[in-house]
């Protein structure tokens, strides 16, 4: 009985309605975020004593490698409630969470190779921060794979959560690879424990363009998962009412 | 919770664990592999293959670094604090590479222990630090996180 919130969280009809009046806020404050942390952080912050300018790629690179870490758990927890629950919307989720996710780490890996090149002289090292996070696009590519791999729906779906949750074991790899191991990739500027070895006027926009990101995730997950919803329950009444503009009159 | 939906949570747990502890088997074993270079250390104490592709890394000594005055030849000394490794290349050195600093190398070592090199990294430490800032802690070596701390010997 105490679990009935839970499944009504489930709906996918509950979750479009609801997600429909928090995205106009959400993607404003994403783009204040965005926009005040990119014009802070590419203009206004102090260049690098050693790398001048080219450090600023750090705004889009460290935003955008943390979130598609954190996203990978937010694909595998839906994978798992899934599996568990057999709840239609946390599939939809994990299905979005990965293609965004995917888009992210690609972006990481992307910046982080453009940033390499003037710093450490060369494009790519394979050592464990970049091989493990290769790893990591190459799971979320799996996942979005397997979705599409089976005839049946509910097959693939239980065989891409089950991915999803085999490949957490790589997060806290790469998240200590650099402690664990001789990398060329630096460990972290961003300390939980001790001070951060970044200066404060650099490190405030780039904890807004973090948190810029995070909302932009968030954004870009409800958008997919939204799409999917109506994919998805496309011969359900409520849906068929929506888009044929009778809805209008709710 | 029902009982149902209390065995498949068994069956995630499960998934969970055993891909750790297969991945961490696996680390395990490859754990010198992953590395990607051998500290100075390990080269002069013979842990590193003799004429075969592998990277060096550690700081580059303050004072080693001489330059050929009619070639891009260059020689430094690399170190992690209990060794030191000689360190030959020819070539362009990345902007961020400088005394003091970390530096990855790629190439091999000969017999009489010199490495010599066929690519020269730099390698970045993790401090961010704008010129004014840095400018008052220039000689306290402050802003070198990598390289901080190390006993360069005499």
């Amino acid at each position: 009985m105490t679990w009935q919130w839970f499944h009504r969280l489930g709906s996918p009809r509950w979750f479009y309605e609801k997600s429909g009046n928090w995205l106009p806020w959400l993607t404003a404050v994403t783009a204040l975020l965005l926009v005040v942390g990119s014009i802070w952080g590419l203009a206004f912050a102090p260049a690098d004593a050693k790398q001048g300018n080219s450090y600023r790629i750090i705004y889009i690179h460290m935003p955008t490698a943390v979130v598609s870490l954190a996203g990978y758990y937010v694909m595998a927890i839906s994978g798992a409630v899934g599996l568990i629950w057999r709840m239609k919307l946390a599939y939809m989720m994990m299905k979005s969470a990965a293609i965004v996710g995917a888009m992210l780490t690609f972006l990481a890996l992307f910046t982080g190779a453009v940033w390499g090149k003037p710093t450490w002289g060369t494009w790519w090292v394979w050592d464990a921060r970049t091989a493990f996070m290769v790893l990591m696009l190459f799971l979320y590519l799996g996942v979005i794979a397997l979705q599409e791999a089976y005839q049946s729906h509910d097959t693939a779906t239980k065989a891409s959560a089950i991915l999803a949750l085999v490949g957490t074991v790589n997060i806290p790899i790469i998240y200590k690879s650099v402690d664990w191991w001789y990398t060329l990739h630096q460990p972290a500027t961003i300390k939980f424990t001790s001070e951060s070895t970044i200066h404060p006027s650099m490190l405030y926009p780039l904890l807004t363009m973090i948190a810029g990101v995070y909302c932009l995730y968030t954004v870009a997950l409800i958008l997919y998962t939204r799409a999917e919803v109506l994919q998805r329950e496309k011969r359900t009444k409520w849906v068929q009412q929506l888009v044929t503009g009778a809805g209008e009159a709710r | 919770m029902h009982p149902i939906r209390k065995q498949r949570l068994m069956f995630v747990i499960f998934i969970v664990c055993f891909s750790s502890l297969a991945v961490g088997l696996m680390a395990y074993a490859l754990r010198e592999n992953i590395n990607l270079f051998y500290p100075p250390s390990k080269i002069v104490s013979g842990e590193a293959p003799v004429d075969t592709l592998i990277r060096a890394g550690g700081c580059v000594l303050p004072g080693s670094v001489e330059r050929a005055g009619d070639s891009l030849a260059v020689s430094f000394l690399v170190t992690d604090g209990a060794a030191q490794l000689q360190v030959q290349y020819e070539g362009i050195l990345p902007d961020l590479f400088a005394e003091g600093e970390a530096a990855v190398v790629h190439g091999r070592l000969d017999g009489d222990g010199v490495f010599q090199a066929s690519q020269v990294l730099a390698k970045h430490d993790e401090t961010y630090t704008p010129s004014e800032v840095a400018d008052t802690v220039q000689n306290t070596n402050e802003h070198q996180a990598v390289c901080e701390g190390l006993d360069y010997g005499t």
